[in-house]
C-alpha cells in the first residue's frame, strides 16, 4: 500500500519537477538577456510576477489571457493524442469567432439565454469546419495535415479581413476615416457575463474549464476517446481492432477544431469592445493564442487539466511582458524572445521527464505479483523477457 | 556435424583451441529495471568451434551477445579475448575487434545493391570516388570460398529472406569477423536453406572462425554446435556437448522442467465449411499479385495449417481475411456470409478473431495498459459500455478474469503492454481474441519468438478451441508447429497453396520441397 502510494507520489513529482526546471532554466537564460540590455533581471522579473498575479485585477487580466489557451490547447490535447499535429489554432479561432459573430449578427433580438448559447456553438461548428477539412485531407487523402492547418490559417485571416472592412464592416466605420477592420457591437445578449464586479474576468473562465474536463473525460471515460488515443498510439494496432482509423482522425481535428472555433467565440463576446475586431495583421484578432495554446498543451503533457494550469502560467507571461517591457525599458521583441525560450526549454524538458518517470516506475516493475496461482512451471519473472529479442 | 575440438592438430585453427580461447566472457551480469536479465554468465568461444546459447526467450542470449556487441555495458564482469581484457563501449569497437553480428532482425537498404549495401560505412579505396566494382570483386571471391551464393549487383529488395540473410553473413565476413554471432538465422529459413547455411557455418569454422550461434531450436542447435550452453532466467544453466547429450535432457535445461513432445490431439468430428476462401486475388504493396487464385476451405472442428517461407503471399492472404487488405478478385465466406472487401469490424462482426504476425505493430499498443489492451475489440460491446462511456468495474473484473485464465503474467492490468515479454504478449491476444467466443479464428505466427513453456500453453489453446468446433486457420513459417497442430497441411508457394495434405500423410521433408515449390505428386512422390 505504502509502495503504491510512493510510486504514485513519485511519478506526479516526475511529472510536474521538468516543466518546473524547463521555465527557470528559461527564466535564467532570460535574466542574461535583460542583463545584456542593460536592464535589472530582479526589478524586470518582480514587475512581471506582480503584474500577472500580484492583485485581483492581474489575475483576471492573466486568466481572461488563458482563456483561449486553454480552448485552444486543450482541443491540441485530444489532436494530438491521436497523434494528429494540429497547428491550426489561429484559424480555427478565426473561423469560429466569425461563425458566432454572423450569427449574432443574423439574430441579435433572441433572448440573452437562448443566444449565448447559440453564438457559442456557432463558435464551435466554425471551428470543427475548418479543423474538419484538413482532417478529412488528411484521412482520406493523406494530405499532411501540418501543412493543411498552416495554409488554412492564411485562409482564414484573409477572409476575416474581406468579410471585416466589407460586408461586415460597422457601419459608423464606413462615415468615419479611420476604417478600423471591425464590426458593430455586438447584441448585448450575447455579451459573456462578468463574474466579478470590477474586473474584466467574464463567463468564458467557466467555458474554458468546463471544456478542460469534457475533454479529460471524453478521453479516459468514453469508447470515442479510448479509440482517439488507440489510434494515436498505433493506427495499425487500431485498425487491426476494427476501429475506423480514418473517421477517428478526421473526428480528431474536428474536435479540436470546435473547442478552438468555442474559443474564438469567447475571444469576441468576452472582448471589452464586444466587436469582432483585427488590426490588418495576421495575429490581429487572435493575439496569437492558436499557437500558444499548442505550448500551452505540450506544457501541460497533452492533459486537459496541466493545460489549464500551464495556459494560466502562459497567460500570466503574456502579461507581466508587457509589464516588465514598462518597468525596466526593454524592447517588446525581448519578452517575445522570453516567451520563446520558455517554449524551446519546455520542449526539450521533455525528454528529462520521460527519464525520470521511467526511473519513478522501477520499483513498481520491482515487484510483480502474478495473477493467483501461477500454473505449472511458474517462477519465471514476468520482467525477464525485457532485455532480449 | 563438424569433427569435435580435439583434432589431429594438423591446421592452426584447431590446435589454438584448445589453449586461450578466442573469447572469454566472465561473471557478466546485466540488469534493467526490475530484472537481472544476465546473473554472472560465464561464456567463451574457441577458434574453429561452433559454441551455441541455447534457452527460451529472456533467458539473456540475446543481452549477452549485445554486450559483446557494444550495444549494452555489463554492470559486471569482464569480457577478455586473445589479447587480454578488452572493453566495448560501441559496435564499431566490436567490429574493429574482429566481432560480427548478425542480427534477427535485418539491418540492410532495400534500395541499395548487395555490394553497395556491404560496402556501407567502409571507406572507399579510391575516395572520393566509390570502388564498387572492387567490392563485388571481393564478394564474389568470399561467396565462393564459403558457399554464400550472392549476385554483388542484385538490389537487395529483389532478394529472398535466405539471400538477405547472406548479405549480411557477407557484410560481417568482408570486415574481416573472426567471431561471428548468429542470432536466430534460421527463423525465416526452409529446411533446406537451413542445410544450405549451417553448410556455410561448417566452412567458416573450418578456416579457424569462431561462430556463436543462438537459437531455441534444440536439433539445430545439437546438429550444428561443438559445445552448447544453455541459460534460463538470465544464469548459466550449464555446458554440454552435443554427442554427450539428448534432446530431452537440453529441453529440461532450457525449461527446467520436461516438456512433452509430439501430443496426440483428440480426433474432432470436422463440421460444416466456416471459412471458405475461392480464387482469392490480393495486391501486394508493390502492386504485384502476392495472392492469386488462391482456394482454401477450413471446417468447423478443423485446424489447417498454412506452411511456406516468408513471402509467398501469406501476409496478404491474413491481411485480406482480417479485412485490412483489399481484395482484387475471388471471394471469402465466413459462415456463407460473403466478407470479401468489408472493413475490419464488419468482419469481426462475422465472428472472425484474428491473431496477426506482427504482433508488437497489430496486436498491441505498447504504451496501453494490459486492461486497455485487452479491450481494443471489444471497447464497445454493451458489456463494457453503456450510453459511450467506458463501464470500469466490468472492463477491470472481465480482464482480471481473462489474464488469470490465460495465464498472463503480469504485474498488474495497469502494466504498459510493452513491459510484458513476447510469450506474455501473445497470451494476452489469444486471450482477447478467444474472449469473443469466435466462429473462425485466424492465427498467424502463433509462437514466434516465444518461449518453450508459452508456445506449449498456446498450441494447447489451440487445440482446446478446435474442440469446441472453431474453424482454425494457422499461419506459420515454423514447419514444426504446422506439422504438430495441423489436421490439414497447405503449403502456400508464390501466392498459390500449391498443395494440400492431411497430416498423416505430410512428411518434413515432403513439406520443405513443397515451400521450395516442387508440386506435390514430386514432393511427395
Amino acid at each position: 500500500m505504502d509502495r503504491r502510494w510512493r510510486n504514485a507520489a513519485g511519478r506526479i513529482v516526475a511529472s510536474s519537477l521538468a516543466p518546473l526546471i524547463a521555465v527557470v532554466g528559461a527564466l535564467l537564460v532570460g535574466a542574461v538577456l535583460l542583463l545584456a540590455f542593460g536592464a535589472d533581471p530582479v526589478e524586470g522579473y518582480r514587475a512581471l510576477f506582480v503584474s500577472a498575479f500580484g492583485s485581483e485585477q492581474a489575475l483576471a487580466s492573466t486568466a481572461i489571457k488563458a482563456v483561449p489557451l486553454v480552448l485552444v490547447g486543450v482541443g491540441i490535447t485530444i489532436a494530438f493524442r491521436a497523434n494528429v499535429i494540429n497547428i491550426g489554432g489561429e484559424g480555427q479561432l478565426v473561423a469560429g469567432g466569425l461563425l458566432a459573430t454572423v450569427m449574432a449578427l443574423a439574430l441579435p433580438d433572441l433572448p440573452a439565454p437562448v443566444l449565448l448559447p447559440l453564438v457559442l456553438l456557432a463558435g464551435a461548428v466554425g471551428g470543427a469546419i475548418w479543423g474538419g477539412i484538413p482532417g478529412a485531407l488528411k484521412a482520406y487523402l493523406g494530405v499532411n495535415e501540418i501543412l493543411s492547418t498552416i495554409m488554412l490559417n492564411i485562409v482564414a485571416v484573409q477572409v476575416m479581413n474581406f468579410l471585416l472592412r466589407g460586408p461586415l464592416l460597422d457601419t459608423s466605420q464606413i462615415s468615419g476615416l479611420s476604417r478600423v477592420p471591425q464590426t458593430e457591437r455586438l447584441s448585448p445578449n450575447a455579451d459573456l457575463p462578468i463574474l466579478i464586479e470590477g474586473t474584466r474576468l467574464h463567463a468564458g473562465i467557466i467555458v474554458a474549464l468546463l471544456a478542460a474536463v469534457v475533454v479529460w473525460v471524453l478521453l479516459w471515460r468514453t469508447t470515442a476517446g479510448f479509440r482517439l488515443r488507440a489510434v494515436g498510439l498505433s493506427p495499425d494496432a487500431a485498425a487491426y481492432a476494427g476501429m475506423p482509423v480514418k473517421r477517428t482522425v478526421m473526428l480528431a481535428l474536428a474536435l479540436a477544431g470546435a473547442l478552438a472555433g468555442l474559443g474564438g467565440a469567447v475571444l469576441v463576446f468576452g472582448s471589452v469592445s464586444h466587436r469582432m475586431v483585427t488590426d490588418g495583421t495576421t495575429t490581429g484578432f487572435t493575439g496569437a493564442a492558436g499557437f500558444n495554446g499548442i505550448v500551452a498543451a505540450l506544457f501541460g503533457g497533452l492533459h486537459p487539466l496541466w493545460t489549464v494550469l500551464s495556459s494560466f502560467v502562459f497567460g500570466g507571461l503574456l502579461v507581466g511582458g508587457i509589464a516588465v517591457q514598462r518597468v525596466v525599458q526593454v524592447p517588446s521583441s525581448l519578452i517575445v524572445a522570453l516567451n520563446g525560450l520558455v517554449v524551446v526549454f519546455v520542449v526539450s524538458s521533455e525528454l528529462l521527464r520521460r527519464r525520470m518517470r521511467a526511473r519513478a516506475l522501477v520499483p513498481a516493475l520491482r515487484d510483480p505479483r502474478p495473477p493467483r496461482a501461477p500454473p505449472a512451471g511458474g517462477g519465471r519473472r514476468p520482467g525477464t523477457d525485457r532485455g532480449s529479442g | 556435424m563438424p569433427a569435435p575440438a580435439s583434432s589431429d592438430g594438423t591446421d592452426a585453427p584447431r590446435e589454438r583451441a584448445v589453449g586461450v580461447p578466442m573469447l572469454e566472457m566472465r561473471g557478466i551480469t546485466k540488469r534493467f529495471p526490475g530484472v537481472v536479465a544476465n546473473d554472472r554468465v560465464d561464456f567463451d568461444v574457441h577458434a574453429g568451434e561452433v559454441h551455441s546459447l541455447l534457452g527460451e526467450n529472456g533467458a539473456g542470449k540475446t543481452t549477452l551477445m549485445r554486450i559483446l556487441y557494444g550495444l549494452y555495458q555489463p554492470d559486471e564482469g569482464e569480457i577478455r579475448l586473445e589479447d587480454g581484457p578488452v572493453r566495448i563501449p560501441s559496435p564499431s569497437v566490436a567490429i574493429h575487434h574482429g566481432i560480427g553480428m548478425i542480427h534477427q532482425h535485418f539491418m540492410l537498404v532495400p534500395t541499395l545493391t548487395v555490394a553497395e549495401n556491404v560496402a556501407l560505412g567502409l571507406p572507399s579505396s579510391r575516395r572520393p570516388l566509390t570502388d564498387l566494382d572492387r567490392v563485388g570483386a571481393r564478394i564474389r571471391e568470399l561467396a565462393e570460398t564459403y558457399g554464400l551464393r550472392l549476385e554483388p549487383e542484385a538490389y537487395v529488395w529483389q532478394l529472398a529472406v535466405g539471400e538477405r540473410q547472406r548479405v549480411e553473413i557477407m557484410k560481417a565476413l568482408y570486415r574481416n569477423a573472426s567471431l561471428l554471432v548468429l542470432d536466430e538465422p534460421t527463423a525465416v529459413l526452409t529446411p533446406q536453406e537451413v542445410e544450405d547455411l549451417f553448410s556455410t557455418f561448417r566452412q567458416l569454422v573450418e578456416a579457424g572462425r569462431g561462430l556463436v550461434f543462438i537459437s531455441h531450436k534444440i536439433h539445430e542447435v545439437l546438429s550444428l554446435s561443438d559445445r552448447i550452453t544453455v541459460l534460463r532466467n538470465g544464469r548459466t544453466v550449464g555446458t554440454v556437448k552435443p554427442n554427450a547429450t539428448t534432446r530431452g535432457e537440453l529441453a529440461r535445461m532450457m525449461v527446467g522442467r520436461d516438456v512433452e513432445g509430439g501430443k496426440e490431439h483428440p480426433p474432432v468430428e470436422a463440421g460444416d465449411p466456416r471459412l471458405s476462401i475461392t480464387g482469392l486475388t490480393v495486391a501486394g504493396d508493390r502492386g504485384n499479385e502476392a495472392v492469386r487464385g488462391l482456394d482454401i476451405e477450413v471446417r468447423g472442428g478443423e485446424i489447417v495449417g498454412i506452411a511456406g517461407v516468408s513471402g509467398n503471399g501469406q501476409r496478404e492472404l491474413a491481411e485480406a481475411i482480417a479485412g485490412l487488405r483489399p481484395v482484387a478478385a475471388g471471394s471469402i465466406r465466413l459462415d456463407g456470409a460473403e466478407v470479401a472487401g468489408r472493413s475490419p469490424a464488419q468482419v469481426r462482426d462475422k465472428g472472425l478473431a484474428f491473431v496477426p504476425e506482427e504482433r508488437m505493430r497489430d496486436g498491441l499498443i505498447g504504451d496501453f495498459t494490459v486492461a486497455e489492451n485487452l479491450m481494443l475489440t471489444d471497447h464497445r460491446d454493451p458489456r463494457f459500455a453503456s450510453r459511450g462511456f467506458l463501464r470500469f468495474r466490468a472492463i477491470r473484473r472481465h480482464c482480471a478474469d481473462l489474464v488469470s485464465r490465460f495465464d498472463v503474467r503480469t504485474p498488474s492490468l495497469e502494466t504498459h503492454g510493452r513491459n510484458l515479454s513476447g510469450g506474455n504478449i501473445q497470451k494476452l491476444i489469444l486471450a482477447r481474441e478467444l474472449s469473443g467466443k469466435p466462429r473462425v479464428l485466424l492465427v498467424a505466427q502463433p509462437t514466434r519468438g516465444v518461449d518453450v513453456g508459452a508456445t506449449e500453453y498456446i498450441h494447447d489453446r489451440l487445440i482446446e478451441q478446435r474442440g469446441r468446433g472453431t474453424a482454425i486457420l494457422i499461419i506459420s513459417e515454423d514447419l514444426d508447429e504446422v506439422m504438430a497442430l495441423s489436421d490439414r497441411i497447405a503449403v502456400m508457394y508464390e501466392g498459390t497453396v500449391i498443395g494440400l495434405v492431411d497430416r498423416p500423410r505430410a512428411t518434413r521433408d515432403g513439406l520443405g520441397l513443397m515451400m521450395a515449390g516442387v508440386p506435390p505428386d514430386r514432393a511427395l512422390g
